[in-house]
């Protein structure tokens, strides 16, 4: 009587099979993926020169010792801003807090979005409508004048900024949240923690979300482009807080001082690549996250000749 | 005797992913004459649906035909262009799917379905669509009035009516039906499946019918083809196999239904999965899962053994006369 | 019709929920930008036009609150928008943004138009050949562009088309000083020049949002069943493209290219404040940093306003191509 085990076992059909545990599949599928590479690279450098600026750039970004308005040389890689500061070492000093802002309203953003659209999916009726209203109206209203607004109200500071953009973006990713939250709801494993009889706010912290993971890492990456870039904004119209060294302000006083007609153009340019470096790099993370999760939007590969029998 | 409607010789389709190349079909033959209604059952997975689709050259990547021919009407379709494909497609051979609901395009009605059918062969008057569109409709029970319906409107059975009413617009040779009943209801089954047969008489047309289920094709197919891992496992008479299954698994699966009649007996399922195409089992694919497996199914790949007028991949069966694959 | 009724009927909520948000807004900041208010304008407005003014805006303390409430509502809904406090003292809001309005709607409505069908077309085309050229280098390129801000790709065209002595274009304003408006070839031929970096920067960052939206919602429905049975019923290539592939992919996408546009709105004050050029976000922009309180609150009136009548011409269009929504 043959109860043979079945030949193989299911496992990815992968010939580098032999790497175990999620950090090592993780570390594959990044490395098997362009996109996801280039984008890790990037957000490791950008990590990399927000922790350690010292070892990049030796001087100090505030000194205006030096002259003023210089194209790149060697001495200063980027050249020198109005005040007479080395704009290279502004950029290297700047990421830092840029990168604080970005990440921090971005993750306060998806923790927000995805309490209320997990709550909205699992609690349902009223409360789901209520919700998905907020949720819409604020999702319409429109970004950059938003905030902008609020800005303009607010005193200035790191403080008001990281406020200001999260109220403006939880609502991005809060419909997806739902919609996937909805999803699950009807899922045994939930059916099961409800006749054990516990209660819904652990259901819905220990239960659903954990489930949920790619979805809340996707959106968060999808965030951060998109604050990036915001926040950038706000600091380039004057309405960040000028006094704090982000690219941002780097970008204000830059416009201000006339970089592009009379002085170093590299001070305006070079902010500002910077803040599409690495908003770039959280986008190619997340396009290749979305393709990793749906193989059908992978490339496809080259067709090979036919051949007949 | 006149020449075979439908010749497939050795056709494997393998779909070729980033990480591996996947044989989903395996060097399958098989011969169909015109009006012939050939059965082909299978567990999800085996490899019926692709088989199929790659015969009716509707492919997608990664899947791809990797060798074989396809040779219908004397033509070898593995071969022709696009544009030669175009002309035979559907004229002389139409597919039904399985789902009605997602095979038919949502935002068009019926009738325009119809129409762009009908137009993209020939240039057909408004009139003369309108009039076919109306017989085919009435052929399988559905008022003309609903050539303005869009496809949400329609219950489940109609739109599934729909779509063979549709499949025989042109009336063709061979018509390539993928689990058409399968997402409907026992009596909604039971009245297509006699509408089909119905059809078939009448219009005479060669009827290729993918299905899970045995019972569904019991009584009104020709021929049953039997798949397993991506290879035919038996095929032969639908009396034969059902009668006599040669192959263990046929055995299996016949053994898994119940009869309605005769002594009640346990019922017994196949034990084990089907395998991993990607890394099928050496030899014959099916012996970890066969109770009467010998040494040499491990070692040896079967090839497609003549037993009387059946012909089954089993060493059972290899000291008969062999037929060579 | 029910669901359009629905539509209409957040569209009329969202409006309140903004307009009120304006509202309190403003009470609710510490320290007293009225207060502030007063003081910069001390000199320029005698107090009784100040106080009526504010009245307009609700901001009478004379009343209690809910009755400053609906007034502020009433005004806002009949176009009394007050007068500007800020550069142009004394200039009634209505006009400033009269102003402004044509050349935002002309620069940035023509650009974003352009951007979403463009994009369509080519997310279309890049979805459908799956494996070619098109489809290898179009996602990642456009993946970046989409990232850029918008600010950054107005500064670089500038760096590169309008400064220095070789100058090509210009790089501010809508059209040259002493220059006298109407419709002479000349004059047009100048608003054109001054318009086509905008134009470009707008089109540039608007335009990989929508290409990529399109493509991948384009591969999703070239997996469908219905468009296996295109192929099998001998259809030509360019039909099934069309009516069964992109007529399906283009739906899911509609509400939201609409409400994309919100995003490009922003994007657009950016590039009007860069280029100088006097639209609505240029006013937008000025108005905040002389807090001119009534010119800042109706234009951001004027931003939702537009983004609504966007997401709800999209809801109709959707509605009139979906029959399944039809019958919802």
């Amino acid at each position: 009587m043959s109860t043979a085990a079945i030949t193989s076992d299911a496992g990815p059909l992968d010939p580098t099979a032999g790497h175990h545990g999620a950090l090592g599949r993780l570390t594959q599928a990044i490395l098997r993926n362009r996109k996801a590479t280039a984008g890790t690279v990037i957000l490791l450098i950008v990590v990399f020169v927000a922790v350690f600026p010292g070892l990049i750039a030796r001087d100090d970004p505030q000194a205006a010792i030096y002259d003023q308005s210089v194209g790149p040389s060697a001495q200063h890689l980027l050249g020198t801003t109005q005040l007479g500061q080395d704009v290279f070492a502004q950029l290297i000093w700047g990421t830092r807090l840029t990168l604080i802002v970005t990440v921090v309203v971005s993750a306060i953003a998806t923790v927000i979005s995805m309490i209320i659209g997990v709550t909205a999916a699992y609690v349902g009726g009223l409360t789901d409508r209520a919700l998905s209203l907020l949720t819409d109206i604020f999702l319409i209203l429109p970004t950059l004048p938003l905030l902008i607004v609020l800005a303009s109200y607010l005193p200035p500071g790191s403080v008001t900024m990281i406020v200001v953009l999260t109220l403006t973006s939880w609502a991005f990713q809060a419909r997806q949240l739902r919609s996937q939250g909805l999803s699950l709801r009807a899922r045994d494993f939930l059916a099961a923690a409800r006749v054990r009889g516990e209660r819904t706010s652990y259901i819905i912290l220990v239960e659903i979300i954990p489930t949920m993971t790619s979805l809340i890492v996707a959106s968060f990456l999808g965030l951060s482009v998109f604050v990036v870039g915001f926040a950038a904004g706000l600091q380039f119209l004057g309405l960040g807080n000028s006094t704090e060294l982000t690219w941002g302000t780097m970008l204000y006083y830059a416009q201000q001082g006339g970089a592009l007609e009379a002085g170093n153009a590299w001070w305006a340019l070079a902010p500002g690549a910077a803040v599409a470096f690495m908003g770039a790099g959280f986008a190619l993370v997340n396009y290749a996250f979305d393709e990793i999760g749906n193989p059908a939007l992978r490339p496809v590969r080259k067709r090979r000749a036919r051949t007949t029998a | 005797m006149p020449a075979p409607l439908l010749e497939v010789e050795n056709l494997s389709v393998s779909y070729l992913t980033d990480a591996a190349e996947i044989g989903a079909v395996d060097r399958v033959t098989l011969t169909l004459n015109a009006g012939e209604f050939l059965g082909v059952v299978g567990e999800s997975g085996c490899g019926k649906s692709t088989l199929v689709f790659a015969i009716a050259q509707l492919l997608s990547p990664p899947a791809e035909i990797t060798s074989g021919r396809v040779v219908f009407r004397g033509q070898d379709l593995v071969q022709l262009s696009d544009s030669e494909l175009r002309h035979v497609r559907w004229r002389d051979y139409s597919v039904v799917m399985q789902s009605a609901m997602n095979a038919l395009n949502p935002m068009k009605s019926i009738g325009a379905q119809f129409k762009d059918t009908m137009r993209a062969h020939d240039r057909v008057s408004p009139d003369a669509i309108r009039t076919r569109s109306a017989e085919v409709l009435r052929l399988v029970g559905i008022d003309a009035a609903h050539l303005d319906s869009y496809p949400h409107q329609l219950s489940g059975g109609m739109r599934q009516r729909a779509m063979i009413a549709m499949a025989l617009l042109f009336t063709p040779q061979l018509v390539i039906m993928d689990e058409p009943t399968s997402a409907l209801d026992v009596v909604a089954q039971r009245s297509l499946m006699t509408q089909i047969k119905e059809l078939q008489q009448q219009f005479g047309f060669a009827v290729i019918f993918v299905t899970h289920d045995m019972s569904v094709i019991a009584h009104y197919s020709d021929r049953v083809m039997v798949m397993y891992a991506g290879q035919v496992a038996e095929i032969g008479d639908t009396r034969s196999i059902f009668e006599q299954p040669l192959h263990p698994y046929s055995k299996g699966l016949l053994d898994a239904f119940p009869s309605v009649r005769g002594p009640r007996r346990p019922l017994t399922g196949i034990p084990g999965s089907p395998p991993d195409l990607g890394r099928p089992p050496s030899g014959c694919r099916f012996h970890p899962r066969c109770s009467e497996a010998m040494a040499e199914c491990t070692t040896t790949e079967p090839a497609l053994y003549t037993v009387g007028d059946t012909r089954v991949r089993c060493l059972l069966y290899a000291e008969q006369l062999r037929d060579a694959v | 019709m029910r669901y359009l009724l629905r539509r209409l009927g957040f569209f009329v909520l969202t409006l309140w929920a903004a307009l009120t948000l304006n509202f309190f807004i403003p009470r609710m900041m510490p320290g007293s930008p009225l207060q502030a208010l007063r003081d910069r304008t001390h000199n320029k407005l005698s107090p009784a036009a100040l106080n009526s003014l504010l009245s307009q805006f609700g901001f009478d303390p004379h009343q209690n609150i809910a009755v400053q409430y609906v007034q502020y509502l009433k005004n806002m809904a009949t176009g009394h928008w007050g007068i500007s406090i800020g550069g142009s003292l004394g200039v009634p809001v209505r006009k400033l943004i009269g102003q402004a309005l044509p050349w935002t709607l002309g620069l940035v409505g023509v650009t974003t138009v352009m951007a979403f069908l463009l994009g369509t077309v080519i997310g279309i085309v890049a979805g459908w050949k799956r494996g070619g050229l098109l489809d290898g280098i179009v996602p990642p390129v456009f993946v970046v562009t989409s990232a850029l801000p918008y600010f950054w790709v107005a500064l670089l065209m500038i760096l590169l088309f309008a400064t220095g002595t070789h100058a090509l274009l210009p790089n501010d304003g809508n059209y040259t000083n002493g220059l006298t408006a109407g419709f002479s070839g000349h004059f047009i031929f100048d608003v054109l020049k001054h318009a086509i970096l905008p134009g470009a920067t707008i089109l540039i960052t608007a335009i990989g949002g929508w290409i990529l939206t399109m493509r991948n919602n384009m591969i999703t429905t070239l997996a469908e069943d219905y468009v296996k049975m295109g192929r099998a019923k001998g259809l030509p290539s360019w039909r099934i493209m069309t009516d069964y592939a992109a007529r399906n992919a283009i739906l899911p996408n509609l509400t939201g290219f609409a409400m994309q546009l919100g995003y490009v709105l922003g994007g657009s004050i950016l590039v009007e404040y860069t280029f100088s050029y006097p639209g609505l976000g240029y006013l937008f922009y000025t108005s905040t940093t002389n807090h001119d309180l009534p010119l800042m609150q109706a234009l951001f009136l004027v931003y939702t306003l537009a983004v609504l009548v966007c997401v709800l011409l999209a809801d109709m269009l959707t509605a009139g191509l979906d029959p399944r929504t039809r019958d919802a």
